[in-house]
C-alpha cells in the first residue's frame, strides 16, 4: 500500500520549458471537486462499510432483536462473547477455518507450484492447460459446490457410479461428520488451485532464465535447480499465495452452503456458516454481532501482522 | 566458482529456440497436466452430461453418455421464464455494481491522486481499511441499515453495499494508475483551458481503459458470483440472482437431479463462454488486480 514509487515519469529534457511551465500554475478551484467527487464514495463507504462494522461493535453489546434501538435493559456486556466462546459449534468453526488454512497452504500452495513449473515449459498447448487449469477459479462458488455435491453423490454422483464399478458400498462423503470437511477441502482446491498457479507463473516469469541455465551448466540437477534458485526467488509469490488462502479460508461460505450447509451435526460450519445459521437464521442481533466482530478482528490482525511480518520486503 | 561467472556471462546459444525437451520429460510434463486437467474437466462434463440423461439412466452411469439423449430437460428450462429472469437479474445488479464501482472509485481516487486537500492522507487510509474485511463481518448490522433504509428487497440493497465493499479495491487501484500519468499531461491541459472535470473526463479516463477493465472485470465477477448479499437482502424470488436461483431449484427438485445438473449447467454457461472469449482479459484481471491491490 505504499506509494512512494509511483511518480510520474518526466519527459521534460526533450521539450523546451515554457512560460507557462514556470508560472506557477493555478489548476483551478479545488472546493468543487472536492465537493463533487469525493462524496458519493465516502458517502457509500461510511454508510455500508464503516458504520455497519462500527454497529457491530455496538449490538455486539446488546441481546437485541433488531428491531427500534436497543434499549439500556437489552445490555448483556460482554456475554454475548462468552457465549461465542463457549458454543462448542463455533469452536468447531474456529478449527474447520484453520484447518482449510492448513490444508490449503501444504496442498494447494505447493501443487499450484508445481502445475506453475509444468503449465509454463515450453511445450505445446501449455497455455490451452492453464485456461483449463483457470476455469474453476471463474465459476461462482454456489455452482462449484453444487456441481461437487452431485460428484459426491452416493446414489447419483461419480462417488458412487465409482463405488459401484468397484463393486463397494456406495460412499456418501459429505454425509459423514469425519470425512464432510476434507471433501470441502477437496473442492476448494479444486476450484483455487488455479489461481494461485497462474500467480506462480507470473512469479516464475520475472526469474531471471541465465540464473537457471548457469546453474544448469555447472551440473545442478533439476532438483537442485528448483530448490536452490527457483524457490528461493518465488519467496515473494508464496507468501501473497499463502496471503490469498488464509484470506479466501476466512470468508468461506458460498461453496459450504449447497454442499453442506454446515453439516452433517455441525461438522463444516466455518465462521461466516456460523454467523449465518446461528445468527442471522435466528435474528439474534447482538449474538451474530458479536460473532462478526470475532471474525473481524481475525482478519485484520492476520491481515496486518502479515504484511508487517512476512511481506515488508515485497 | 569463477568458471561458473564466467559462464553467467556467455550463456549458450539462445537465440529464440530454446533446447528441445527429452522426450522423458514431455512425457511427464504431458501425463501430469492431462491428469490434473481431466480432475478439473470430469465433474463440469459429466454436470452437462447428466443434463441429458434421465434419473435412471444417471444413477445406473453417471460416466458415460446419455444412453438416449434427453433433450427435454434443457429445453424446458431454456422455455422457462426463470431461467431468464434469474439471468437477467444478475445481469442488472452486477451492471449496475460495475458502473457504480468505476464511476465512484474514479471520482475518488482521482481527489486523491492530484489534490492534496487536509486529512487526505488520512481519508485514503480509511477507504483502504475496506479492503481487509469481508462484508460477513458486519452483515447483520448492514441487514439493520439496509432494512431502515427501505431498501430490503431491491435491487439495490444488494449493489449499494456491493459497491461499498469494492470501493477499497477500487480507489486504490485507480489512484496508483493516475498518479502514474506523466505530469505533463496534467499541465499541458491547464494551459489549454481545461479544469479538473474536463481533465478527468478527456484525459485520465480515456487513458485508463487497463484499469477499468481490471476493476470492471473483478467488481463483475464477484457481483456475478455472489450469493451471501443478496441471500440476506432479497425475498421475492423474481428478483432473485442466478445463484440463489440454483439452491431454490435444488430445494425444489431435490433428487431430480438430471434437472439439477442441466439448470447448473445452464446457469454457468455464460460464465464459460465469456471465460474463452474474453480469456487473456479475466485472467488478467483477476490476478493482477488481485496482486496489487
Amino acid at each position: 500500500m505504499s506509494d512512494a514509487t509511483s511518480f510520474a515519469v518526466g519527459t521534460t529534457s526533450s521539450r523546451p520549458l515554457s512560460a507557462a511551465r514556470r508560472r506557477p500554475l493555478t489548476r483551478g478551484t479545488r472546493w468543487p471537486l472536492l465537493l463533487l467527487f469525493l462524496p458519493p464514495a465516502l458517502l457509500l463507504f461510511t454508510i455500508f462499510v464503516v458504520l455497519p462494522m462500527g454497529e457491530a461493535a455496538w449490538y455486539s453489546f446488546y441481546n437485541w432483536n433488531g428491531y427500534g434501538l436497543p434499549a439500556l435493559s437489552d445490555w448483556v456486556g460482554f456475554s454475548n462473547y462468552e457465549l461465542v466462546f463457549k458454543n462448542s459449534v463455533f469452536r468447531q468453526a474456529l478449527i474447520n477455518n484453520a484447518l482449510i488454512i492448513v490444508i490449503s497452504v501444504l496442498i494447494q500452495v505447493p501443487l499450484a507450484m508445481w502445475l506453475a513449473t509444468l503449465a509454463s515449459s515450453k511445450v505445446k498447448g501449455a497455455v490451452t492447460f492453464r485456461l483449463i487449469f483457470f476455469l474453476p477459479y471463474v465459476l461462482a462458488d454456489v455452482a462449484a459446490g453444487m456441481i461437487w455435491r452431485f460428484v459426491y453423490d452416493g446414489d447419483f454422483g461419480l462417488v458412487g457410479g465409482i463405488a459401484h464399478a468397484l463393486n463397494v458400498d456406495a460412499v456418501y462423503p459429505i454425509a459423514d461428520k469425519n470425512l464432510a470437511i476434507y471433501a470441502i477441502l477437496g473442492v476448494v482446491v479444486w476450484k483455487y488451485f488455479g489461481f494461485h498457479m497462474m500467480l506462480f507463473i507470473a512469479g516464475l516469469q520475472t526469474i531471471d532464465k541465465s540464473l537457471l541455465e548457469a546453474a544448469e551448466i555447472d551440473g545442478a540437477s533439476p532438483r537442485q535447480r528448483f530448490f536452490r534458485i527457483t524457490l528461493p526467488l518465488l519467496g515473494s509469490t508464496v507468501r501473497l499465495s499463502i496471503f490469498f488462502a488464509v484470506v479466501g479460508s476466512l470468508q468461506l461460505f458460498d461453496m459450504v452452503m449447497p454442499l453442506t450447509g454446515g453439516g452433517p451435526f455441525n461438522a463444516t460450519q466455518t465462521m461466516v456458516t456460523f454467523l449465518y445459521s446461528f445468527g442471522v437464521m435466528r435474528m439474534k442481533v447482538g449474538f451474530g454481532s458479536a460473532v462478526g466482530v470475532v471474525l473481524f478482528i481475525i482478519c485484520v490482525t492476520l491481515a496486518f501482522s502479515y504484511k508487517r511480518v512476512f511481506m515488508r520486503n515485497d | 566458482m569463477t568458471e561458473a561467472t564466467v559462464s553467467v556471462e556467455a550463456p549458450p546459444p539462445r537465440d529464440g529456440a530454446e533446447r528441445p525437451l527429452g522426450a522423458g520429460t514431455r512425457i511427464y510434463l504431458y501425463t501430469s497436466m492431462i491428469i490434473v486437467a481431466a480432475i478439473v474437466i470430469i465433474p463440469l462434463l459429466t454436470t452437462a452430461l447428466g443434463g441429458f440423461k434421465t434419473l435412471g439412466d444417471l444413477r445406473g452411469d453417471p460416466f458415460g453418455l446419455p444412453r438416449e439423449w434427453v433433450w427435454s430437460n434443457y429445453s424446458e428450462i431454456l422455455f422457462s421464464q426463470r431461467y431468464w429472469l434469474q439471468i437477467g437479474n444478475s445481469l442488472l445488479i452486477a451492471c449496475l455494481t460495475v458502473v457504480l464501482t468505476l464511476l465512484c472509485g474514479a471520482m475518488a481516487a482521482f481527489t486523491f491522486a492530484h489534490v492534496k486537500f487536509f486529512g487526505s492522507g488520512f481519508l485514503l487510509n480509511y477507504f483502504l481499511v475496506g479492503l481487509m474485511f469481508p462484508a460477513a463481518t458486519a452483515i447483520l448490522p448492514l441487514f439493520i441499515r439496509v432494512r431502515d433504509l427501505g431498501l430490503l428487497d431491491t435491487y439495490w440493497g444488494v449493489v449499494l453495499p456491493q459497491v461499498a465493499f469494492g470501493l477499497g479495491m477500487s480507489i486504490l487501484l485507480f489512484r496508483n494508475y493516475f498518479k502514474s500519468l506523466p505530469s505533463e499531461l496534467f499541465d499541458a491541459a491547464f494551459v489549454d483551458g481545461a479544469g479538473y472535470f474536463r481533465f478527468f473526463w478527456h484525459v485520465s479516463m480515456p487513458l485508463s481503459r487497463p484499469i477499468i477493465a481490471t476493476v470492471g472485470i473483478i467488481s463483475f465477477v464477484g457481483s456475478w458470483n455472489s450469493y451471501l448479499l443478496p441471500l440476506i437482502m432479497l425475498n421475492s424470488e423474481g428478483k432473485y440472482p442466478w445463484p440463489l436461483g440454483i439452491m431454490v431449484y435444488k430445494g425444489e427438485f431435490s433428487t431430480d437431479w438430471q434437472l439439477i445438473l442441466a439448470f447448473i449447467t445452464l446457469t454457468i454457461l455464460p460464465t464459460i463462454i465469456v471465460f474463452f472469449v474474453a480469456q487473456k482479459q479475466i485472467i488478467a484481471g483477476l490476478t493482477a488486480g488481485a496482486v496489487k491491490a
